[in-house]
């Protein structure tokens, strides 16, 4: 068993389940129902993703512009799950039978628009088993803006913050681009940490530590999830630094970093920052990152980056792409891509997000992803497991990508292996720890029945492609990676305390600007039950 | 069945279901199960929402039956079915939530009424993309608008009142200054002219021939030779003057409805027009809207795109998900003999009709509906948004909302009809 939360590190030890929750051993006069054998296997609570894009407008934008990629991976239905299709891009069914099929319990939607979040629910009310969750967008939206811009008092943005979290629905807060969506849309094509936003004057750096600021005060326990400015541009490694110490101390998660994490030296003017990246997370704790690795093949980029998912739409592939401008909130941007081995940057890529991977000393503040879909579906989580635990095969599959690339990466220097332990702590125990899920990501008494058991192979990626057992909520889900039952997982909520007075303001401001009233933009309780979401978690605030 | 008895009331904050824009600021009367529109009612929500309700019932063939026998009638013919087609989908998010679990369970071929207008658009999305923008961004944002092959009231009475000539807004201070251009033909143009009078400008041409004008202006934009001879002075003006203000324009916005740009290959029209916006969008910023999708359409395309990987014209007869956007019209799925059982579904605009066809025909319809054909099973259904609680995308596919009831029905929604069909098969 490997529940780092517990500080159990493979040790053998019985698992009672009662009601779907993991309990304390019963009375011998109690009957127990059924009994699993796990000898000389692994077990591991059910795993937990902080960061993928599985449902909202712009996934959906997504799946329809390309057809291509669901008619090369249709789902057939079976007597017990749904049909559907796609491979970077699944239909709602798909992905959650997938990321039940690889032990993952829980999901969380890293840019749900607060515009669009309704949309978002109702889509993931469609993703059976899992259990999921959401971060509204902020930072972009003019109601925020224009109070920063105007230098509203503190807890006047906190009771606004607050509110977002309520009406949406919400267990975090992100930004995207800081105030760079909203100056794409006055004609600013770059926004650095220092730079103004033309239309309210105020800086990146300002709503970024202004939104961490809130969130700490409303006790939200996720940090405020940061998609910086700069994403992908060569050299914005100085960005990510800059933003750390933008901080000032202060929790901060910064998401993807490996697009964050780029230098301008060699030739090419292109290269890795992971050295002064990984250097920078480990001095500071208050910082927590996710990579965001990128693995080999065709994908698709959704962000709500509009600024530089428009930059990116010369790398195209195919070359169609979508930019929309939504509801002075946010927006987004939908841009196909193919990550290909040989070509230099894409190698380089790939490289850097491993070598931050193993260059981060601590394992509960460095999360794995893909950024699903953006670097790769999340499918390919095993085959990143065994590259992190693996060194030989992570070397073989060096000696294989660009040259030149594997040539200036320190990544062959690097001896690191992941443990089973530091995989548990990477991919459950932290992640639940950051969002403040209290009864997920262990597998103490009082925790969800959430449970993964693997066979304990060496070959890692075949170990985490096909759990032998997958429990969610204590019913089996899922057997050597197929899906033997179906259930509605729940969705995790916060209702942080505001003062109700803002709503006065907001719906002046809804009546005379926006094209819906205020009462419809708020999401109840009850619609998410409605949908066939299972139910509600309200998880605490600190 | 219909009406029962209940107070007077006066509901306020509706949203309005009747097309695409989600007005949501309706003050709707109930008088005895009699609506009456009070407030901000367009002349297309009146007709719908004081339409007087017939009592009828189930019939199958034409003979009365209970709802039940009606309801089991429709098991027994999906279950004999090997290829049913459900068409119509004028339903709410729940209703086609059902739908599509049924479909899939049927192994049926899924496709919408206005699904010519809105596959138009899809095959532009999926060949190259576009550039949009949505309803709040256009009212606080907007400095040119331009209507092509569309007047927008026409199909949406209230477009300009609330997004265009709106006298509030977050960044565009003269929103009665805003410009205003119309290019196609048989449009009215009255709603563009100004507060102030200012008259918008109108480039007649007819609707096949938008694209044409478009190629020859966005050349024009990109600094390409053009020979502009063949031009009469006439639209060589109009052309110099569109190319100034789509250039100067700090927001610009094109809208277009793929459902009214009724020719061949109108979705390279569509496609001219989104070009050419993503190229003025590198000198200045530029979106556009998609008008269309009335009768839960543009829910449609999202349901069916989140639960299956596609938007509309599905087959579901191998086991899983197929598309082809062309193949599987409920036009040529007909016209070809492809199906062999239509469920044909609209609850909100008694006006549709649904297709005639030589094999058995299930009819999930408002009360009012008057098939021109004696289907084999006809269940009069309730309204979303009317007589029951619901969501609907609007036209900008971005914003949904809540619906609410108005009215206490008899009549099930085709929600209930569709999952207690699904619990017999």
């Amino acid at each position: 068993m490997y529940d780092p939360i517990h500080g159990i590190n493979g040790e053998q030890r019985n698992i009672y389940i009662r009601d779907g929750f993991i309990t304390t051993k019963p009375a011998t006069s109690v009957r127990i129902d059924r009994n699993y054998d796990l000898n000389d296997m692994i077990i591991m609570a059910g795993a937990i993703d902080i960061h993928t894009h599985i449902g909202g407008g712009k996934v959906n934008i997504a799946r329809m512009m390309l057809p291509e990629d669901h008619r090369g991976d249709p789902v057939a239905r079976t007597a017990i799950t749904r049909s559907g299709s796609g491979y970077t891009a699944p239909s709602t069914f798909a992905t959650g039978y997938r990321y039940a099929e690889m032990g993952y319990t829980t999901c969380i939607e890293p840019a749900m628009l607060p515009a669009n979040a309704r949309h978002a629910h109702m889509e993931m009310a469609d993703i059976p088993i899992i259990d999921k969750g959401a971060y509204a967008l902020l930072g972009n939206d003019d109601f925020f803006l224009r109070m920063l811009a105007s230098g509203k008092d503190r807890s006047l943005i906190c009771d606004y913050v607050s509110w977002i979290i309520n009406a949406t629905k919400a267990i975090g807060i992100k930004v995207v681009n800081p105030g760079g969506i909203s100056a794409f849309k006055f004609n600013q094509r770059k926004l650095d940490l220092d730079e103004t936003n033309s239309h309210y004057g105020v800086t990146p750096r300002q709503i970024l530590i202004t939104l961490a600021r809130a969130v700490r005060e409303l006790g939200i326990p996720h940090p405020l999830h940061v998609h910086g400015c700069n994403l992908g541009v060569p050299g914005n490694l100085l960005t990510t630094l800059d933003t750390i110490r933008a901080a000032e101390g202060l929790p901060m998660h910064l998401a993807h970093i490996q697009f964050h994490s780029y230098g301008t030296e060699g030739d090419r003017k292109f290269s890795s920052g992971s050295a002064h990246i990984a250097e920078a997370v480990n001095a500071n704790s208050n910082i927590s990152i996710d990579v965001g690795q990128i693995l080999f093949g065709q994908t698709v980029t959704a962000s709500g980056d509009t600024m530089l998912q428009y930059a990116g739409h010369r790398h195209a592939h195919p070359n169609k792409w979508v930019i929309m401008d939504i509801e002075c909130d946010a927006g987004c941007g939908v841009v196909p891509f193919k990550y290909r081995d040989k070509s230099f940057v894409n190698a380089l890529q790939w490289t850097i997000g491993l070598e931050l991977f193993l260059l981060v000393n601590d394992p509960w503040r460095i999360f794995l992803t893909t950024d699903h879909p953006n670097g790769a579906p999340f499918t390919s989580y095993p085959h990143l497991i065994r590259l992190l635990m693996d060194r030989s095969f992570r070397n073989d599959m060096l000696s294989t990508i660009h040259k030149q690339a594997a040539a200036v990466s320190i990544l062959g220097s690097l001896d690191r292996e992941y443990s089973l332990y530091e995989i548990a702590i990477m991919t459950r125990a932290a992640p639940a720890r950051s969002l403040g899920l209290q009864n997920r990501g262990h597998l103490g008494a009082g925790a969800a029945a959430d449970i993964t058991v693997y066979k304990n192979l060496k070959n890692r990626e075949a170990m985490f492609a096909k759990p032998v057992y997958v429990f969610k909520d204590g019913e089996l889900v899922a057997r050597n990676g197929k899906i033997i039952k179906v259930i509605n997982g729940s969705t995790h909520i916060l209702k942080p305390e505001y003062d109700k007075g803002i709503e006065k303001t907001l719906k002046n401001y809804f009546d005379k600007y926006h094209t819906m009233k205020l009462d419809h933009f708020k999401i109840n309780d009850d619609e998410i039950v409605a949908h066939g979401n299972g139910n509600i978690i309200v998880q605490s605030c600190m | 069945m219909n009406s029962a008895k209940h107070p007077d009331k006066i509901h306020k904050e509706v949203p309005c279901p009747f097309c695409c824009l989600l007005c949501d600021d309706l003050v709707i009367q109930n008088r005895a199960g009699i609506l009456k529109v009070r407030e901000n009612g367009c002349s297309r929500a009146i007709a719908h929402y004081e339409q007087v309700q017939p009592e009828i019932q189930p019939t199958i063939k034409g003979k009365v039956v209970t709802l039940k026998d009606a309801i089991l009638h429709i098991s027994n013919i999906l279950k004999s079915s090997q290829h049913p087609l459900f068409s119509g989908l004028g339903t709410d998010v729940g209703g086609l939530r059902s739908t599509l679990q049924l479909a899939d369970k049927t192994g049926a071929i899924v496709d919408h009424m206005h699904s010519t207008g809105l596959t138009r658009n899809m095959l532009v999305l999926q060949d190259l993309g576009w550039m949009m923008t949505t309803l709040t961004e256009i009212k606080n944002h907007a400095d040119l608008i331009v209507f092509a092959g569309t007047d927008a009231v026409s199909g949406y009475p209230r477009f300009f009142e609330r997004f265009i000539w709106n006298k509030n807004a977050l960044f565009n201070k003269n929103t009665g200054g805003r410009k205003v251009f119309y290019i196609g033909e048989n449009l009215d143009t009255r709603p563009g002219i100004s507060p102030d009078g200012q008259q918008p400008v109108t480039v007649q041409c007819k609707h096949e021939d938008i694209g044409e004008f478009i190629a020859i202006l966005h050349a024009t934009l990109a600094g390409d030779k053009v020979n502009l001879e063949n031009l009469s002075g006439k639209r060589l003006k109009e052309l110099k003057l569109l190319a100034y203000h789509l250039t100067n324009a700090r927001y610009g916005v094109l809208v277009w409805a793929p459902g009214e740009m009724d020719f061949p290959h109108a979705e390279l029209t569509i496609q001219a027009l989104c070009e050419m916006v993503k190229f003025i969008n590198r000198s200045t910023r530029f979106g556009c809207l998609s008008l269309g999708g009335n009768d839960g359409g543009v829910s449609a395309v999202n349901v069916s795109t989140w639960q299956s990987g596609y938007p509309l014209r599905v087959n579901f007869n191998n086991g899983y998900p197929e598309y082809d956007p062309s193949r599987f019209s409920t036009d040529n799925v007909l016209k070809n003999n492809e199906a062999d059982a239509l469920v044909w579904i609209s609850s909100f605009d008694t006006n549709t009709r649904p297709p005639k066809a030589d094999i058995p025909v299930i009819l999930l319809a408002t009360p009012a509906t008057e098939p021109d054909f004696t289907p084999d099973v006809f269940i009069p259904v309730c309204t979303p948004g009317v007589d029951h609680a619901g969501y609907l995308f609007r036209t900008d596919s971005v914003v949904s909302l809540p619906l609410k009831q108005v009215r206490v029905s008899g009549y099930p929604s085709v929600k209930h009809i569709l999952d207690c069909v699904s619990g017999l098969i």
